[in-house]
């Protein structure tokens, strides 16, 4: 996970380019969307964390051959 | 198992959130993973959780084994929140699992200690003998 500085411009999550392509080429075939399913390998990405008082950038490439969980959520600051 | 979790928030709220709110249900403690931001919703579309609609990504739970496989996942509304418990019992199964190399699986409600299945054509008709609901699916 590497440090990064805070500016203006704002940070963004990618796929990692592999997966770029085929998801643009999924959406020029008529906007299918691929569900995940299970069984099947996990789509990889990159994205700015914030960490235990840093900000860094997250890499799921660094940490396979470990379970990892990803929790998604609708928001902070709401209530659940 | 490493955590990650992900909401379009930037990092600049994930910190205010972690700074005012969690870390007091933490005594203090920052939280102890990686809070991803997914500001354009690209990774939410990419695991079908990301809603156009409100721009915002419902409550998706995936578990991804050593070799980047999804095993399980779980996905709600908003305004249900998810039980640690039974991710946790999940977590342990599939670890079982895997350290057995398949030949063990782990039936309805178990959880670590109770008795697993093994599965071949002895088992075939008699999973009765091994298992019930009574004793397995109790609270």
């Amino acid at each position: 996970m590497k440090e990064f500085g805070p500016g203006c411009q704002r940070p963004k999550g990618q796929p990692r380019p592999v997966v770029e392509t085929e998801v643009v080429q999924e959406v020029k075939k008529g906007d299918e969307r691929k569900m995940i399913q299970v069984g099947k390998p996990a789509p990889l990405f990159s994205a700015p964390a914030f960490y235990q008082g840093k900000f860094v950038e997250v890499d799921l490439e660094e940490f396979k051959g470990n379970w990892m969980m990803l929790c998604f959520y609708p928001g902070d600051f709401t209530f659940v | 198992m490493k955590v990650f979790s992900i909401s379009v928030d930037s990092v600049y709220v994930h910190k205010m959130w972690n700074d005012h709110e969690l870390s007091k249900m933490l005594d203090g403690k920052d939280i102890p993973f990686p809070m991803l931001s997914d500001q354009n919703g690209n990774i939410g579309r990419l695991y079908g959780v990301y809603d156009e609609e409100s721009g915002a990504e419902t409550r998706g739970r995936f578990l991804i084994d050593p070799d980047g496989i999804v095993q399980a996942f779980e996905v709600m509304t908003p305004p249900v929140g998810r039980n640690v418990q039974e991710t946790l019992r999940q977590i342990r199964a599939f670890q079982y699992v895997r350290e057995h190399k398949g030949t063990e699986v782990t039936p309805a409600g178990w959880r670590p200690g109770n008795p697993t299945l093994k599965p071949g054509p002895g088992l075939v008709g008699n999973v009765w003998k091994e298992w019930n609901p009574k004793q397995n699916l109790k609270d």
